[in-house]
């Protein structure tokens, strides 16, 4: 692929908290904030704790999931006294940190973040962005205590729900597995290890630096598999021995992902897929077991930092 | 052996209860509860009353700990006397109506055994929770339990500290048993941990039923770990944590910890060491519940407690 001149990136956000019983980001915001993080470079960086009410209860959320306010339906919606929290709280950021779509809106968003599940760490963007896979390749190449993993959501810009959609180009750092209000050591220091990087590439960017082209392999969103459930809704059975803990490894028919209550082993059947998200706390109120996605190579070309 | 004058008597455990939800968002308890209130085959044994109890319902529909206040704290004997009905907080009524229920506690009308089940984020594996050195008759249950389940591993943690020691729903029993199995995250049910709490608590339903039969069940020493003290996480001036579990020492429930160890790890990366005069064993290390109650984790030491033999009056 050709050499790609891509405008300079002057300004960074680094969120946490938007799931407020989702620790790591909620620690690592804190940190930056007492050492004064405010600069790599010349990039400046802004941090945020995005749902502070959420975080002090040690709840996700307290009224809705701060993370699917972000749509533009939602951010346009007009402010009245039964606005539910969240939604006002996206505005609020969307104004101090967008408004998503504009010139105004920050370079790049990073919103971090922590599943139950094992997923070592991943990188999800909506879309196949230049800058993204470029620091996706660098966390990939250099970090190597845990897996590192691309996931992208195929949701064009106005649908997309999520915080990091508000800046030019975002992306959020999932890391798990680690319980809901537990404070791992290894996991914050693999976070942050991840966002020194990120600083890294950013400052080497700014400075004029060439970076070389290459693949990158992808996870893209499929389709999300429920528990079964009885006819009061209830689920009727748990995730597989055989499935949990084992995200990203290929699904084939045949393979066991659920025992019943009762015993019985049900298979899945359908096209090889990879699962992830397995037995994701936070998605059993969303009617979801474990994610498919499909794995496609990207490739990207070089970058340099285009001269304003 | 049956003429030893040493041997307990207990009258016949005919009045069991099993707990879950005790806390709403520990889902093996909450699950395998449920599955045995709508059937109970799999719990039922011969001359046995044995009840699957939700002991608090409003958690276990949001999902949380506790709506009000912790259930598992809540059996105090200020609380279970305390007047105010409706304007009482909720597992306070609660725990009035398990006493009533179950209890009175320290009566002789109170349930024979009753199980607790939980989970924690802690990698404590199975766990049996003691509240008395002196229960010879769960001391001889848990010798069985541990046994049956072996080669796999379940411990016995003693908390019989005078300050640490709590008012637990299961207090209400004559013969209270808690079990923990860890680490499974708040609000997520693993089939590996569901299974293992399965296992251990039908090994504890097959031991009341031979003693019941009049199973003689000979003398034993049964290994526990005795609760020391609470350690905290270091904080600042306003209370907020300023070091996680260092981690050397996450994960490492049960192992021992010896002085000049790493304990925790500053958000900028320093060690802080165990700073103890002597080895211990920490249990319930970084359980998420605990960051209100200032605790990542809690030291014990290991003792053999002699049971004397036990049979039916």
């Amino acid at each position: 692929m050709e050499r790609t001149s891509v405008p300079p990136i002057h300004n960074v956000a680094i969120c946490g908290g938007t799931h407020g019983n989702e620790l790591t980001g909620v620690y690592i915001v804190r940190e930056m904030q007492k050492q004064k993080m405010e600069k790599a470079g010349s990039v400046s960086v802004t941090t945020v704790e995005t749902n502070p009410r959420a975080v002090a209860a040690g709840r996700r959320y307290t009224e809705m999931d701060l993370n699917r306010c972000f749509t533009d339906v939602l951010l346009s919606s007009p402010i009245t006294e039964s606005t539910l929290y969240e939604v006002r709280r996206a505005q609020e950021l969307n104004a101090q940190l967008g408004p998503k779509g504009s010139a105004e809106a920050v370079d790049l968003l990073i919103d971090l973040h922590n599943t139950t599940s094992n997923m070592g760490l991943c990188l999800i963007f909506y879309s196949i962005d230049w800058i993204t896979l470029h620091i996706y390749k660098y966390i990939e190449n250099n970090l190597s205590s845990v897996p590192v993993r691309a996931i992208q959501l195929d949701i064009p810009s106005s649908k997309a729900y999520s915080l990091e959609s508000v800046g030019k180009h975002g992306f959020a750092i999932e890391v798990g597995p680690q319980p809901n209000g537990v404070l791992r050591a290894d996991i914050f220091n693999v976070v942050k290890e991840a966002l020194d990087l990120t600083l890294q590439w950013l400052q080497k960017f700014s400075s004029g630096h060439s970076f070389e082209g290459g693949t990158v392999e992808a996870y893209t969103f499929v389709k999300s598999v429920d528990y079964p459930r009885d006819s009061a809704g209830k689920a009727t059975a748990v995730i597989h021995q055989n499935l949990q803990d084992n995200d990203f490894k290929l699904l084939r028919s045949g393979d066991p992902i659920f025992q019943t209550f009762s015993g019985d082993i049900l298979k899945y059947e359908g096209e090889d897929l990879y699962p992830f998200f397995v037995n994701e706390c936070a998605y059993y109120e969303k009617k979801i077991a474990f994610h498919l996605a499909q794995r496609k190579t990207y490739s990207f070309p070089p970058i340099s930092v285009k001269n304003d | 052996s049956s003429n030893n004058n040493n041997t307990a008597r207990f009258d016949a455990a005919r009045r069991v209860a099993i707990f879950g939800g005790t806390h709403g968002n520990e889902m093996s308890g909450v699950t395998l509860v449920n599955l045995w209130m709508q059937n109970s085959a799999e719990i039922q044994r011969k001359g046995l009353e044995i009840k699957p109890f939700i002991t608090n319902p409003k958690a276990v529909e949001k999902c949380v700990r506790y709506v009000d206040t912790d259930l598992n704290r809540a059996f105090t004997q200020e609380n279970l006397s305390a007047t105010g009905g409706d304007e009482l907080p909720y597992e306070v009524q609660r725990a009035q109506e398990i006493n009533r229920m179950f209890g009175p506690k320290g009566s002789a009308e109170a349930y024979d055994v009753i199980f607790d089940l939980h989970n924690t984020t802690s990698n404590m594996g199975c766990t049996l929770i003691l509240e008395s050195s002196k229960d010879a008759f769960n001391l001889q249950m848990m010798n069985y339990i541990k046994k049956a389940f072996a080669p796999a591993s379940c411990l016995v943690l003693l908390n019989e500290h005078p300050l640490l020691k709590y008012s637990t729903s299961r207090s209400v029993a004559k013969h209270p048993v808690g079990m923990e199995v860890g680490p499974q995250p708040q609000g997520v049910l693993r089939s590996n941990i569901f299974e293992a709490m399965r296992v251990i608590l039908k090994h504890a339903l097959d031991f009341i039923s031979l003693f019941n039969e009049g199973m003689e069940f000979p003398p034993c020493t049964v290994e526990v770990f005795r609760v020391l003290e609470r350690m905290d996480y270091p904080r600042d001036a306003n209370g907020n944590i300023i070091a996680m579990v260092h981690p050397n020492l996450q994960d490492c429930d049960w192992e021992p910890l010896n002085p000049g160890d790493p304990m925790f790890q500053t958000f900028d990366g320093k060690t802080i060491h165990y700073q103890g005069s002597s080895t211990v064993y920490p249990t319930f290390i970084n359980e998420a519940a605990y960051y209100e109650k200032q605790q990542a984790f809690v030291t014990t030491r290991r003792e053999t407690l002699a049971a004397s033999a036990i049979r039916k009056a």
